[in-house]
């Protein structure tokens, strides 16, 4: 035998002479293969309807596309702007975010933009309704002013005529598809029954690009013929934009195409053209549009990824020069983090304390008895979780069983009860009676593996009661305790029910914050974040249990 | 009692009763005395008692009623870390979460014994049951048999005079067990330690022992060394518990001194020597062990009694052969006999005579 072994030098082969490691995984795929297909069911369900959107929601911790996609004009030209100055923005800024406001309030989607830089900035969600719904008198102004040199600028068919015709810039076309596919998050595919002229587009830039995407808007959104209707606001406002170009009286004296007469009539009055002044139009509308910190955080929001939710839920926010610690006043969510590993780490003590003797009667009581108890122990999972909170509701509060109790004992004066409910003592109560069973089972498992003989023959050898359970039983029974501490802790951890409804304001966790941020701020940015950073810190001490403890050493039982 | 009480008593059962649930005895009115250095073995089918009279004297279970007294000393009340007793358990109870030195070392260090002092008796007892390179290891690391020497060594390293072994072979295959038993005898000789074996293998019982106590149904049922406990059974459950044995059942017709003439039921009648039949007319087993049975007329002795028998079955075992034989309308009836040169092997159907010396045969109770 020890021959044959020192003959062979290479790595093992099989009688084909293929290699030994090679011929076991081919003979063992087909048994793979179908333990695959049995658990394959389960796994895209889990894929589906648990990781998948679990992901979703994380991804939303840094997605922060809403901004560039609603102001994608805007976004380009401040960047250039110098947010730590002590100046706003110029004209050129506000003309983008004119045009780009504009579709926006066209769309409806200027409000959720609102909503999402209120996070950062206070008072812009305001700035954003109330400006949306005036920006249609910024454009009356060069309307009015075209319709008196000639009534046909107020026509839809002859703004169709001019527009279109002649060979058509699929760009401009395509650019305004896109601009408002990314607005609306809708396809925006389809025939639209325009195109838009190369000659015009040139002429005019701006002109082409708002009327094609006004045109897109209404033969889409709208489902309206773009030939029978007038166009709005903004179109006016371009062609003033336009008309306002140094040098662009010439051009329209060279051009020829549809329209010509009519915009060489209104090139001749340009001297009477109201001035171009949209900073000041929307300093009209509101002063805050000249703020610097509101142009700021739109500033430092501008980015498709953002750190901001991140720096928020640890109580940092992003500023012009990065990140900085928030205002004092404004700190919580550090704060939450530590109570809420602390209150958790509280809990899983309590339940050890409590559990283990339970634990240990169970497995050393006979057969019958022990199943009678296990009932016992098991009990509370057939009662509603409501139910068992609102019951340490009765028996807590000032007013409750407890304190009347001690009352009627005269431990306790009449007029200083106990307070025990709607703190941390409230939450660690009863958030130890719901958990224990957690802590109780893995470590009966445990314990039942544990045959009494050890226990005797550490008697045997001399060893007092004590020193037998603590140096014979309690080590071969941490495994039980390390499964229970992990199942509780986790648990404890992301609770959000009995915190919420037994803690007041000192006992909740940092779950009911997301749960606020997911159902009433509808920061869900935020909330992603926070859940984020409570995933992180789950996974890290549970990888440092791992370092010390030793996960093979965790057992659920047998 | 008081002359029970002299040096020889080291261990002592005094009229002990021992119940689980108030209503049947387990154990029933045990006495039994040891002298310092014996190999007792207690031996019985399970739910004879015999592990529960070992559990009594470790302190694990009380006795209902009557003493154990220990060096004279009544040890009812104290418990069993303070008893100074070895044991070894069944199953070996070695603790995984130690190695094998720390599990030596731990009664030694509750008896809050030096450093250097616990190494060198650790190292002590390892190299005696010859495993002085394996203190290092867990016990998981090891097999039956190195678990089981270990177990051994932890109940010999604080030196106790006194060591019980709860059927410590029971799971090891043959070999090593005959190999663990010629073990652990020479161990239990060399130190001179006084040891209280319990087995249900009687081939275990009567290799090892200095004297072996049957047990059956809560009783000693005989207490003798190993070869008059074969030879000499007193009563028809040590003779069918202990070795191989024939039974003929039947009814004694007279007691002469030392010889019964008993008549079968098959109405052949057989001298036997009475053992616990007192009277004529009491029913009475016959008991003769197969290897006293001779079929070879040259090979009988003088005073042989003969029956007439037919050959069953015949089964080489390699040294010897087995033949079952109808005796008596016995089919049950078996032979034992030495594969020498000069033996026949018997054919099934074949109809031979048998006989036996009336000495070996003895009359038990029915």
């Amino acid at each position: 035998m020890s021959d044959a072994t020192q003959e062979q030098t290479g790595p093992m082969v099989a009688a084909d002479g293929t290699p030994l490691k090679k011929s076991l995984a081919r003979s063992l795929r087909m048994q793979k293969m179908r333990a695959l297909a049995l658990i394959a069911p389960l796994l895209i369900f889990v894929l589906l309807t648990f990781l998948a959107p679990i992901f979703d929601m994380l991804f939303r911790s840094v997605e922060n596309q809403i901004v560039s996609d609603t102001l994608p004009e805007t976004v380009v030209v401040l960047a250039d702007w110098d947010g730590s100055g002590t100046e706003a923005p110029g004209e050129d800024v506000f003309r983008a975010l004119y045009f780009d406001l504009f579709l926006a309030a066209e769309a409806k989607e200027h409000t959720k933009l609102g909503t999402r830089l209120n996070y950062e900035q206070v008072g812009i969600s305001s700035l954003f309704r109330t400006s949306g719904r005036r920006l249609d008198d910024v454009g009356e102004v060069w309307q009015d002013w075209l319709e008196d040199i000639d009534d046909q600028w107020g026509e839809g068919a002859f703004w169709f005529e001019m527009m279109s015709g002649g060979p058509a810039d699929g760009d401009v076309l395509s650019s305004a598809r896109t601009r408002l596919a990314t607005l609306t998050g809708d396809s925006m595919r389809g025939d639209i029954g325009f195109e838009p002229s190369e000659a015009i587009s040139t002429l005019l830039p701006r002109t082409a690009r708002e009327y094609t995407a006004w045109a897109v808007f209404t033969a889409i959104e709208d489902e309206d013929v773009v030939a029978e209707e007038d166009p709005w606001e903004a179109v006016y406002a371009a062609l003033a934009v336009d008309l306002a170009t140094p040098g662009k009286a010439d051009d329209i004296a060279a051009y020829s195409g549809p329209g010509a007469a009519q915009l060489q009539a209104v090139a001749a009055q340009l001297d009477s053209l109201p001035p171009v002044d949209i900073k000041g139009a929307f300093a009209d509308i509101d002063e805050d549009w000249l703020a610097i910190d509101n142009w700021a955080a739109i500033q430092v929001y501008s980015p498709k990824y953002t750190s901001g939710y991140f720096l928020n839920a640890v109580d940092m926010q992003l500023g012009p020069d990065g990140a900085e610690a928030r205002p004092e006043n404004q700190q919580i969510y550090l704060m939450l983090f530590r109570r809420t590993l602390v209150m958790s780490l509280a809990i899983t003590f309590s339940c050890i304390a409590l559990g283990y003797p339970v634990a240990w009667l169970l497995a050393n009581l006979p057969a019958r008895k022990a199943n009678l108890m296990m009932i016992l122990v098991l009990l509370p999972f057939w009662t509603s979780l409501l139910v068992r909170t609102s019951a340490w509701k009765v028996m807590l509060q000032q007013q409750g069983v407890i304190n009347d109790v001690l009352v009627w004992l005269g431990i306790v004066a009449d007029d200083a009860r106990l307070v025990m409910i709607n703190n941390q003592f409230g939450t660690i109560v009863a958030m130890t009676h719901i958990l224990l069973p957690f802590m109780i089972l893995p470590l009966y498992s445990v314990m039942q593996t544990i045959p009494p003989s050890y226990l005797r023959a550490a008697k045997s050898l001399g060893a007092t009661n004590w020193t037998a359970f603590w140096r014979v039983y309690f080590p071969q029974s941490v495994p039980g305790i390390g499964a229970g501490s992990i199942l509780v802790f986790i648990l404890a951890i992301g609770y959000y029910i009995t915190p919420e409804l037994v803690g007041g304001t000192t006992g909740t966790f940092i779950s009911n914050r997301i749960a606020y941020h997911i159902s009433s701020s509808l920061n869900w940015g935020l909330a992603a974040a926070l859940g984020t950073i409570l995933l992180g810190v789950v996974l890290l001490l549970y990888w440092v249990y791992d370092r010390i403890v030793g996960i093979d050493n965790v057992k659920l039982g047998g | 009692m008081a002359d029970m009480n002299g040096d020889s008593a080291f261990v002592e059962f005094d009229r002990v009763q021992k119940s689980y649930d108030g209503e049947t005895l387990v154990v029933k009115d045990l006495n039994l005395t040891l002298p310092k250095g014996e190999f007792l073995t207690m031996l019985g089918p399970s739910g004879s008692g015999k592990t529960t009279c070992l559990m009594m004297l470790a302190g694990f279970e009380t006795a209902t009623y009557g003493d154990i007294r220990l060096g004279g000393v009544s040890i009812n009340n104290i418990p069993p870390h303070k008893r100074g007793i070895g044991m070894v358990f069944q199953n070996y109870a070695l603790f995984p979460h130690m190695t094998v030195a720390e599990n030596l070392s731990f009664p030694l260090e509750v008896r809050k014994m030096g450093k250097a002092e616990r190494e060198q008796k650790v190292k002590r007892a390892l190299d005696m049951v010859q495993m002085g390179a394996f203190g290092g290891r867990r016990p998981a690391q090891l097999s039956g048999g190195q678990q089981q020497r270990i177990a051994l060594a932890r109940a010999l390293v604080f030196e106790a005079e006194l060591v019980l072994m709860d059927e410590p072979l029971g799971a090891l295959d043959k070999q090593l067990r005959e190999h663990m038993q010629f073990e652990i005898k020479r161990i239990a000789d060399s130190l001179g330690i006084t040891v209280v074996y319990v087995t249900h293998d009687q081939t275990e019982a009567l290799t090892m022992s200095d004297r072996v106590a049957v047990f059956n149904d809560g009783r000693i049922q005989q207490l003798a060394p190993p070869d008059k406990l074969y030879e000499e059974p007193e009563n028809s459950f040590v003779a069918q518990f202990i070795g191989e044995n024939n039974t003929l059942e039947g009814v004694v017709k007279e007691i002469n001194g030392n010889r019964a003439v008993v008549q079968l039921d098959g109405g052949e009648i057989i001298d036997a020597r009475p053992v616990n039949v007192t009277k004529p007319g009491e029913r009475t087993r016959v008991s003769i062990r197969p290897e006293r049975v001779e079929y070879n007329k040259d090979r009988r002795q003088e005073g042989v009694h003969t029956l007439k028998a037919e050959v069953l079955e015949f089964i080489y075992m390699g040294d010897i052969f087995r033949t079952r034989l109808r005796v008596a309308g016995n089919d049950e009836f078996v032979i034992k006999t030495r594969n020498a040169p000069d033996q026949a092997r018997l054919q099934p159907g074949q109809q031979i005579e048998i006989g036996w010396l009336p000495d070996d045969c003895r009359a038990l109770d029915a």
